[in-house]
C-alpha cells in the first residue's frame, strides 16, 4: 500500500491572462522510507506539485482535477479541520529560504513548543520543551539555544531548525522544496547528510524538490524529472544516470559537469523555458527537441511505459 | 495578589529602566528617544502637579493688571483677563494631553483591527474599507476635524473623537501594508504547512510583526493630535473660558501681540513646540531604533 499516491493531477494558477496550467496529468506513487526527487527548471512546476500535497498551492492557483491519497484517503475532499491535523503530523515541508522561514519575533523553542501543543494538545509545556531540546541536540545545536531568537542564528543553522520542526512530530512524509539552495556548498552537503540522517533513524519517506539534477542523483531513488508541468521522465536514480530517454533529460545530463572528463566541452539545452501563458501546442518541449518530428507539436505524448519502472512522455519510445 | 503586584512592578521597572539606559548606547536615536521621554515626561509631570503649584488660580480673572509684562510679581505676565501667565501654563496642558491619549487610544482600538482584519481576509472587504479609507485620507485633516467637532460641539471627548476620525486612516494604512507584506513571507506559509489555525497566524505570526510600526505611528500621530487639539481650540472649537488650556491662551492672546504683548501667546506657544517635538522625538527614534533591519 502507497503512503502517497497522486493520479492525474492538475492545478491551474487562474491569472488574468487566462488559466496557466501549472500541473497537468501528473500521476506518481510513493512508498513508506522511499526517497523521490522532482527536478525541473524554474517555472515546471516542482513546487506547485510539493504544494499541492499540502494543499497549500497559493493563490490564484486552483487544483482542478485528479487525486491526491495520503494513506488511502484523498486529501483534496477533507474539510480544512482535518487537513490541519495532516500537516506537520502525516506531511511536513521544509521551505526553501530559511533566512525568512522562521517567525522574528518567536524563539526558537517557542516555535516547536507551538508546533507540538497545537497537534497534541495533551503534551505539557514543560514536556515539549524537553522533546525540542532533543531535537536540538539531534540537528547538532546546544540545547541552551532554545531560548534564542532566528536572527542569532546563521543560515545553515536556522535551515537545520526548519528540518528539525518538519521531523519533530514524526511525520510519514517530509516534502524538501530546495531546502539547500540558499545555502554555501559546504553547508549544503552537511545539511543534506543531516537531513539523510535524519530520515533514516525515524523511517521517513522524502520528496526532495530541486533544480540541481546531480543532488537528485546522488540522493533519491526514484526520480521525476518535470517540464512546463508535466511529468516528462520517472525511473529509478540508476537508469536515469544510464540511460535517459527524454531528450530532455539527456540534455540535463549532458550539462552537467564531469570531473573526470577535464576536456569535454558543457553542451546546453538550445532555447529558454516555455511562456506558460501560450506554451508550444503539443509536447512542450518540441520547439527546443533535437529529434522533434512532424507530430510532436500535434499532440502531447502520453507517458509510455518503457523499460522496467521507467516512464517516458516522448514519441520517439513505444509503438 | 500583592505578590502578582509586585511581579508585574518589578518586572516593569526592572525592564524599564536598564532598557533606558542601554538607549543610550544605541547612538543619536537612542539620544532622541531618552530626550523625548524627559520632555514629555517632564510636561506631564507639570500639568500633574500644577494644580499645588500654581502662584493664583488659573482661571481667576484680574488677579492682576491687564496685560501686565513678566515682573516679579507675575514671572510670565498677565493676559488680558488679568490672569497670572504663570499659572495659566502649568496647568494648561491638561487638555492637550487628555484629547490626545484618548483620540491615540480610539485610534488604536479601531484602526489597528481593521487594518489587520481588512489585509488578512482581502478581496472584497479590503478594497471596500480601503476606498472609505482612502477617501477620508483625501481630505485635508484639519477640515474634516473640524467638520466634525462642529456636529459634535465642544469638550474632550468631542474632541478627541473628531482627531481620531482624521488619524484612523494613518493607523489602518501602516498596519494594512505591513500585513500584506508579512503575509507573503516564507513564515506564515511555514506556519500554515505546519498546521497552524488562523488566528494563530494572524494573532502570533502578524501581528506581533506589526508592533513596531504601530508603537511609532502612535508617537508620532500623538504630536499631531495634540497640534490638532490646539487647532480646533483656536477656532473656538475646543474648551472654553472656565477651563485653563495652552491652546485657548493663544488663540485670545494673538490679538495683543501687535500692541506689544508678547508674553501672553509666547509661553503656552513654547509648551505646544514642546510637546509636539518631545513626542515626535519619541517617534522618530523608535523607528530607527525598531528597524529589525537596523538592529543588531
Amino acid at each position: 500500500m502507497p503512503l502517497l499516491e497522486i493520479d492525474s493531477l492538475a492545478v491551474d494558477y487562474r491569472t488574468s491572462r487566462g488559466a496557466v496550467h501549472a500541473l497537468d496529468d501528473v500521476s506518481f506513487s510513493l512508498h513508506k522510507g522511499e526517497t523521490l526527487g522532482l527536478a525541473g527548471e524554474s517555472g515546471s512546476g516542482k513546487s506547485t506539485l510539493g504544494l499541492s500535497i499540502m494543499r497549500l498551492v497559493p493563490y490564484p492557483g486552483v487544483i482542478v482535477k485528479g487525486q491526491i491519497k495520503i494513506d488511502e484517503t484523498d486529501i483534496l475532499k477533507l474539510p480544512e479541520s482535518e487537513m490541519r491535523s495532516i500537516r506537520a503530523v502525516k506531511v511536513a515541508y521544509i521551505f526553501q529560504d530559511p533566512m525568512t522561514s522562521l517567525n522574528p519575533v518567536k524563539k526558537i523553542g517557542a516555535h516547536f513548543v507551538e508546533l507540538i501543543r497545537t497537534h497534541e494538545p495533551r503534551t505539557s509545556e514543560k514536556e515539549a520543551v524537553e522533546r525540542a531540546k532533543n531535537v536540538l541536540k539531534n540537528l547538532g545545536l546546544l540545547s541552551e539555544r532554545i531560548n534564542d531568537y532566528p536572527h542569532q542564528f546563521s543560515g545553515g543553522m536556522r535551515q537545520r531548525i526548519m528540518i528539525g520542526l518538519a521531523i519533530a512530530l514524526n511525520p510519514d512524509l517530509v516534502i524538501a522544496d530546495e531546502p539547500t539552495t540558499a545555502l554555501d556548498v559546504i553547508v549544503q552537503a552537511k545539511t543534506l547528510d543531516l537531513l539523510e540522517d535524519l530520515r533514516k533513524i525515524y523511517g521517513m519517506a522524502l520528496i526532495f524538490i530541486s533544480h540541481d539534477l546531480s543532488i537528485i542523483l546522488e540522493r533519491c531513488d526514484k526520480i521525476i524529472v518535470m517540464y512546463a508541468g508535466h511529468m516528462v521522465e520517472y525511473a529509478t536514480s540508476p537508469d536515469l544516470h544510464k540511460a535517459p530517454k527524454h531528450p530532455y533529460t539527456q540534455g540535463l545530463l549532458q550539462s552537467i559537469p564531469n570531473i573526470e572528463l577535464s576536456d569535454q566541452k558543457l553542451s546546453a539545452i538550445p532555447g529558454s523555458p516555455p511562456n506558460m501563458v501560450n506554451p508550444p501546442k503539443g509536447c512542450p518541449f518540441w520547439p527546443r527537441c533535437p529529434y522533434a518530428m512532424e507530430i510532436c507539436p500535434v499532440k502531447v505524448p502520453p507517458l509510455i511505459v518503457s523499460g522496467q519502472n521507467h516512464l517516458v512522455r516522448c514519441f520517439l519510445y513505444g509503438e | 495578589m500583592s505578590k502578582i503586584k509586585d511581579k508585574i512592578k518589578k518586572s516593569f521597572l526592572a525592564r524599564f529602566v536598564p532598557g533606558l539606559a542601554s538607549l543610550i548606547k544605541r547612538g543619536p536615536s537612542g539620544w532622541m528617544v531618552i530626550l523625548g521621554i524627559i520632555i514629555v515626561l517632564a510636561l506631564v509631570i507639570m500639568t500633574a502637579i500644577g494644580p499645588w503649584v500654581t502662584p493664583y488660580n488659573p482661571v481667576k480673572t484680574n488677579v492682576g493688571p491687564i496685560r501686565a509684562p513678566p515682573s516679579s510679581q507675575f514671572p510670565l505676565g498677565t493676559n488680558h483677563l488679568g490672569q497670572d501667565m504663570l499659572s495659566r501654563t502649568l496647568v494648561g496642558g491638561a487638555i492637550m494631553l487628555q484629547v490626545s491619549a484618548l483620540s491615540a487610544l480610539v485610534c488604536f482600538i479601531i484602526g489597528v483591527p481593521l487594518g489587520l482584519s481588512s489585509s488578512y481576509i482581502g478581496g472584497f472587504l479590503d478594497s471596500t474599507i480601503s476606498l472609505v479609507i482612502d477617501a477620508i485620507y483625501a481630505f485635508p485633516s484639519l477640515v474634516i476635524a473640524i467638520a466634525i467637532a462642529a456636529m459634535l460641539g465642544p469638550g474632550v471627548v468631542n474632541m478627541a473623537l473628531s482627531i481620531a476620525v482624521v488619524y484612523i486612516p494613518s493607523y489602518f494604512r501602516i498596519v494594512r501594508s505591513q500585513v500584506l507584506s508579512i503575509k507573503e513571507l516564507t513564515y506564515t506559509e511555514a506556519a500554515k504547512a505546519a498546521g497552524a489555525r488562523w488566528h494563530t497566524i494572524l494573532f502570533r505570526y502578524i501581528f506581533p510583526n506589526v508592533v513596531p510600526s504601530i508603537v511609532v505611528v502612535i508617537t508620532v500621530n500623538f504630536a499631531d493630535a495634540a497640534l490638532t487639539a490646539a487647532g480646533l481650540t483656536f477656532i473656538g472649537l475646543g474648551v472654553t473660558y472656565d477651563i485653563p488650556d495652552w491652546s485657548w491662551d493663544l488663540t485670545n492672546g494673538w490679538k495683543y501681540l501687535s500692541s506689544g504683548a508678547w508674553w501672553i501667546i509666547s509661553f503656552p506657544g513654547l509648551m505646544i513646540i514642546l510637546l509636539a517635538l518631545g513626542f515626535t522625538l519619541i517617534g522618530e527614534g523608535l523607528s530607527e531604533l525598531l528597524n529589525p533591519k537596523l538592529q543588531r
